[in-house]
């Protein structure tokens, strides 16, 4: 078998890369300015990380501000933007004054190596990472321009907006699929005639391609589907809260193929719904899935960064910087 | 060729063939000494239960079905039953559950889900040291300390909750000025009191253990989904945890049933049936056995035996339940 034709193949080679590699890319024909450095004041012209997308697509337009009134059914699409974000774990510090504007209506992906900080940095998106008790932070958030965590705003309503899917399919496994879907409104206290909760299961199981399989058993418990379809219900779980943005972390990587392809095929759709940024390790599905991509990248005992930021295709045909070339060409990783 | 392979294993006998462990010697040995220790426990409960029922045979054999109606306890006379006696023990047990299950589920929320690591760590500690402490400690507490300071409560509750048959305390007038607080002393409420403060760190103990448990995944899916810390211990830690929350209390009420020397001390023994929980005298089985057995011929041995019987079973049945709806629990599988 072509393992360049098979993703999770692909995916494992990554993994089996030997970890000495690393260094030796990283040692090899590199910029002559050390980009990880923020003091340094030439910064080069490819390291967008700060500026809008390289090459901005077309559908591309700045948010509208958030629609106001109870609950819309199509809420207008939001842009979160990440301002000079740095990270600590205790003293250990995990991120270095990222920045990165993921606009609406579009996916965009966060790849690189493990350890590299991207996964922090999603959960600093909708402020999961203070729930980690010695960890700390410093920059800004800006959902549709307003930083999410000003001292005036509540973090359930961050989280609220902001949803989250996990690695690992987390639905509440003794709950029914139905209250599954609307655990979000009872634990929001939104108050919903019973006619409008089964309109949001409705939907929400539709949006994240469930609605068939599950229609006839809303009432058996969530924790009685399969790994796949437990994620799609966690999709759906975080879509009848109607987030602004969707945040998935790594949503695929303890599924199957043919789940994975269904994941895929739902996000596509959802991206016409909700902004949406997703952590993943496999490189195939970044460009499948993303229009977007940044490449985070923590060099031996220094905090991640963003080494390269653009339009997925282009990164992926041509990127600028030899790391990400080696990254995403599987050279080490 | 595959195939009249196939056909030729299907048409010979198929029967299970003898499959020999081949243990070691170090692993009999183990296993011999494992086995030992289970039918040990087995045969001393086993034993207790017949001893108490030899023992208690004669006594019941005279006394009939009459032994669990009779409030009176003169067995000499032929007149004795363990009504009185077995309501004053679930009387007291209930108190102790009503005070321990809210005192034992807030510590043991407070613990799991709220307190800093350092206030974690104390609180741990104290909690666990709450459970040794010797009973008979927690009663010179109840009878020097606490009977005194818990009269105003009790006083105050039977005059607004009067109303309420089991907290009236028919003998005491509010309005009169010179009601004297006596008849509130030596109280089945006291006790309930006393046994709770016994009952509440096994229960905390055994609830934050089990919210513990409760899986990061499904926390931070509540979380992320906007809940504050509070929704998110009722909708995942509360429902994870409710094998723990039932198990401990019933393994915090078999202790309180079948406390002794704390309620022992603290009451005033009666043998009639006191419904009123506020009011002086109350009385339990283990508190009789104590009481009677010094002075005790052989027939009234026997009947305290007799006694003894029922308060094993109930204790027993208890302990029982409380394991099958931990092990039931989700929270007990996975433990």
């Amino acid at each position: 078998m072509n393992p360049t034709a098979n993703p999770v193949a692909a995916d494992i080679a990554f993994e089996a890369e030997p970890a000495s590699s690393t260094e030796v890319t990283i040692t090899g024909p590199t910029k002559p300015t050390d980009p990880t450095d923020p003091t340094e004041p030439m910064r080069p012209a490819w390291l967008a990380v700060t500026s809008e997308p390289r090459r901005p697509d077309p559908a591309y337009a700045p948010a509208p501000a958030a629609a106001a009134g109870p609950l819309p059914t199509r809420p207008a699409l939001s842009q979160i933007e990440a301002r000079h974000v740095s990270a600590w774990f205790g003293a250990h510090k995990v991120l270095e004054r990222v920045s990165l504007t993921m606009p609406p209506g579009h996916v965009t992906a966060l790849i690189g190596p493990s350890g590299c900080g991207k996964s922090t940095f999603l959960r600093i998106l909708n402020r999961m990472h203070e729930l980690v008790p010695s960890a700390a932070l410093a920059g800004e958030v800006l959902l549709d321009g307003a930083d999410i965590y000003s001292s005036a705003r509540k973090v359930q309503d961050a989280r609220r907006h902001i949803g989250m899917v996990f690695q690992k399919p987390n639905p509440f496994p003794a709950m029914s699929i139905y209250n599954n879907v609307i655990a979000g409104l009872k634990l929001t206290g939104a108050k919903t005639s019973r006619d409008a909760k089964d309109e949001i299961v409705r939907r929400s199981l539709v949006s994240a391609g469930l609605w068939k399989e599950v229609k006839d058993r809303l009432r058996e418990p969530g924790g009685g589907l399969s790994g796949g379809q437990q994620q799609r219900l966690c999709i759906a779980r975080s879509l009848a809260v109607t987030p602004r943005v969707l945040l998935m972390d790594e949503p695929c990587s303890a599924l199957d193929p043919t789940s994975t392809r269904v994941i895929e095929a739902t996000m596509e759709q959802l991206r016409r719904e909700v902004t949406i940024v997703i952590v993943t390790h496999n490189m195939q599905q970044a460009q499948r899935v993303s229009q977007q991509c940044a490449f985070f990248l923590a060099t031996q005992g220094k905090p991640g960064v963003i080494v390269e930021y653009g339009d997925t295709d282009a990164m992926f045909a041509e990127p600028q910087d030899s790391r990400t070339f080696d990254y995403v060409n599987g050279r080490f990783g | 060729m595959t195939e009249s392979h196939g056909l030729a294993s299907v048409a010979s006998a198929d029967t299970p063939r003898p499959v020999s462990p081949g243990r070691s010697r170090g692993d009999q040995a183990f296993r011999i000494g494992a086995h030992g220790g289970g039918v040990t426990v087995l045969a001393i409960m086993t034993l207790v239960g017949l001893f108490l029922a030899i023992r208690g045979a004669e006594a019941i054999d005279t006394a009939g079905g009459s032994f669990l109606t009779t409030q009176d306890w003169e067995p000499n006379s032929g007149r004795f039953g363990i009504a009185a006696v077995l309501f004053g023990t679930l009387a007291i047990a209930a108190i102790a559950i009503c005070v321990a299950l809210p005192l034992a589920l807030g510590t043991a929320t407070y613990i799991s889900e709220y307190a800093p690591e350092a206030i974690r760590r104390a609180l741990i500690g104290i909690v666990d040291l709450m459970a040794a402490i010797p009973s008979v400690v927690y009663g010179l507490w109840g009878m020097f300390w606490l009977e005194g300071s818990i009269l105003p409560v009790a006083q105050w509750i039977s005059t607004y909750f009067g109303w309420i048959p089991i907290f009236a305390v028919p003998d005491f007038d509010p309005t009169d000025p010179l009601a004297t607080p006596t008849v509130f002393t030596a109280s089945a409420f006291l006790a309930g009191l006393v046994v709770a403060m016994m009952v509440a760190p096994i229960a905390a103990s055994i609830m934050r253990e089990v919210f513990a448990q409760a899986p990061e995944g499904e926390r931070e899916g509540a979380l992320a989904l906007g809940a504050s810390r509070w929704g998110m211990i009722r909708s995942v830690v509360y429902p994870f945890g409710v094998g723990g929350i039932v198990g401990g209390t019933m393994l915090g009420l078999g202790r309180a049933l079948g406390e002794t020397i704390a309620v022992y001390l603290v009451i005033s023994p009666v043998f009639v049936i006191q419904p009123h929980i506020l009011h002086s005298g109350t009385n339990s089985i283990s508190s009789l056995i104590a009481l009677k057995y010094g002075e005790a011929s052989a027939f009234e041995l026997s009947a305290l035996m007799a006694a003894g019987l029922v308060l094993f079973a109930i204790t027993m049945l208890v302990n029982f339940g409380a394991g099958i709806i931990i092990q039931r629990s989700r929270s007990g599988s996975a433990s």
